[in-house]
């Protein structure tokens, strides 16, 4: 496993990969925590958090998209799967590899509490619950851009569908948000869809509420989709 | 040290490979050959593990691939068709990641040494996989193949894309690793297969068409015996030609003549094909001093590897009738004497018209082979 994970770890910065998705990410949750909290001048990080799942939701598909996809185009996934390792330390290699990339950048919190310090108290309680908030909603969507890039050999494809995929889970829940109160069928499907519900688990952290189920939940949807990325993996060889 | 059993696989409809059995033992160094699409690749995959079988066994060293991957894995290196190199690596950051993944314990250094000097890579060490040519990056594949020295070495047309002089090289290395490991490889150029291998496998539509070494498998596909002859007539026109045929033909042991190109002006050549008990060459040059004729050349053509490949992989009528035939396989044991004929000796029979019809061609390419091969 920390084979794969080191040699995906350098990939991500010959491909330039981790340059892009470094740049991107602090350039815009730059923007953020400007607007969010330099020009209001409060120290209250909570819009800049919220405003945060937006950019964990399309970037993470630059991440993930190649992870996978490219090694079953370039044939170089004959030499993992002739190796003698297992299925899960190809999939768990890979991800912890985006994982680290991901932490490096939402890091940069780190450097904005630094400012704050400098214009009010930082609630530092807060700051660290929304930091690992992030870092559970980053883990689960990771998962789930890994398991996508296992389906296809195509790049675009795979970043396209991740986006698209995440971006539905997002979406899910303004559609149902009428449900709440109608019949029965309706309140069951609000009660499903919420449950699996990736927004506004992730909106709660940032009004300062740590919720374990939550924890709980991000979680297991990362430890879900990489179980069928192995099982993706497990079943190219049966086919 | 290699040991399959009944191995078939099946893509939907498509039979790719078909209740394939074989062993190798310890230090042998075993040919696998076939046409394009006649399951070669699909057999290494499935011994590597890339890919399972659908029924059947591998056992590497006792450990089935399927039951205890990681374990029987450990012990090959495998060389795919498309050597799996992450082209934006340098050669030296590639095979350190192949010797962790393998988790070599091998001291790192030498080790990696000895492999690149192995495979005459020393001097690209630095250099970006990406900017390799075909002929380093086949021989970085082949490097990173004997990371861990595994026992089992299995290389899938390794020598593809390297010139004559690499060829060589990477030859008498595989030939020198044949006394440590137990190698496979496929290949479809015969002269490598026939100067490289202890042992042959011929593999057609996904079947083991033969089996043995080059001499083993010619003697039982066939007991025919081939030679050519140069005959100068009394006249030096076509008469001659049918004359000398007929007369031959007409001799004890021979089973058929044809009359060939005129070689030189008024002579002609002459296919001879005996029974191959018979010694006829005494009683030829008798019956041309008797009528008068000058023998100016008699060659005799055993059969080539390449006149085996042909006749096994040509013929047709061969595995579709044994389908029909249901268990029986077109298998030709190295055990069974030229007595107990086999099947595709006698569909070879059957059909021995068309086959030896074009057997002028054969000739001539076997020659070239011949040449190939005289290289080294």
């Amino acid at each position: 496993m920390l084979a794969i994970y080191r040699r995906e770890m350098g990939a991500f910065f010959t491909s330039g990969v981790a340059y892009v998705f470094l740049a991107v990410f602090w350039l815009v949750s730059g923007i953020f925590f400007y607007n969010g909290v330099i020009a209001s001048g409060f120290a209250d990080t909570s819009s800049m958090f919220s405003s945060m799942f937006y950019i964990v939701m399309f970037l993470i598909p630059v991440l993930t998209m190649k992870l996978l996809s490219e090694e079953k185009k370039n044939k170089t996934d004959q030499g993992l799967l002739t190796a003698p390792i297992s299925l899960w330390d190809i999939v768990l290699g890979k991800y912890f590899a985006a994982l680290t990339l991901f932490i490096i950048a939402e890091s940069i919190i780190f450097v904005y509490a630094f400012i704050i310090n400098y214009l009010g108290d930082v609630v530092w309680q807060t700051l660290l619950g929304n930091y690992f908030a992030m870092l559970f909603l980053g883990a689960a969507f990771i998962a789930v851009g890994l398991f996508i890039s296992s389906l296809t050999e195509n790049q675009m494809a795979s970043a396209v569908v991740s986006l698209v995929a995440i971006f539905v889970i997002y979406l899910s829940e303004s559609l149902v948000a009428d449900m709440e109160n109608g019949n029965l069928v309706k309140r069951v499907i609000f009660k499903a869809v919420s449950s699996i519900a990736f927004y506004s688990r992730y909106i709660e952290f940032t009004k300062g509420v740590f919720s374990l189920p939550s924890v709980v939940f991000f979680i297991s949807t990362a430890f879900l989709f990489n179980f069928f990325t192995v099982k993706v993996l497990e079943k190219r060889r049966w086919s | 040290m290699i040991e399959v059993r009944n191995l078939t696989k099946r893509y939907g409809d498509k039979l790719a490979v078909n209740d394939i059995s074989f062993k190798v033992e310890k230090g042998e160094i075993l040919g696998f050959l076939g046409p394009n699409g006649a399951g070669k690749s699909t057999t290494m995959n499935m011994l590597t593990g890339y890919i399972s079988s659908t029924s059947g066994d591998v056992l590497i060293d006792g450990v089935n691939i399927l039951d205890d991957p990681k374990k029987a894995k450990a012990n090959i290196g495998y060389l795919p068709e498309i050597p799996p190199l992450y082209v934006d690596m340098t050669v030296e950051a590639y095979l350190g990641f192949v010797y962790d993944m393998k988790k070599c314990k091998l001291p790192r250094k030498a080790h990696l040494k000895d492999v690149c000097s192995l495979c005459k890579i020393e001097d690209v060490r630095g250099r970006i996989i990406k900017n390799l040519s075909k002929g380093y990056r086949q021989r970085v594949g082949l490097a990173q193949a004997l990371i861990n020295n595994p026992p089992v070495l299995i290389l899938d047309e390794p020598t593809v894309g390297l010139d004559p002089n690499q060829i060589i090289e990477i030859r008498s290395l595989i030939k020198k690793l044949g006394k440590k490991h137990t190698v496979i490889l496929s290949s479809h150029i015969l002269p490598e297969i026939q100067a490289v291998c202890d042992r042959i496998i011929i593999i057609n539509r996904g079947m083991v068409a033969a089996d043995g070494t080059a001499d083993e498998i010619a003697k039982n596909i066939t007991n025919e015996h081939k030679m050519t002859l140069r005959i100068e007539g009394p006249t030096h026109t076509a008469d001659d030609k049918r004359l000398i045929a007929e007369k031959i033909r007409a001799m004890d042991g021979v089973k058929y003549v044809r009359a060939d190109m005129e070689r030189e002006k008024g002579i002609y050549d002459y296919d001879i094909e005996t029974d191959g008990k018979t010694d006829i060459r005494r009683a030829l040059n008798k019956l041309c001093a008797d009528n008068g004729w000058n023998i100016l050349m008699l060659q005799l053509s055993d059969l080539t590897l390449e006149d085996i490949f042909l006749k096994i992989t040509m013929d047709e009528g061969l595995s579709k009738s044994d389908d029909k035939g249901g268990k029986s396989k077109p298998r030709i044991e190295i055990k069974t004497t030229a007595s107990g004929k086999l099947r595709a000796v006698q569909e070879d029979d059957e059909e021995e018209e068309s086959s030896i019809v074009d057997s002028g061609d054969e000739d001539t390419a076997a020659d070239s082979a011949e040449n190939n091969g005289g290289e080294e």
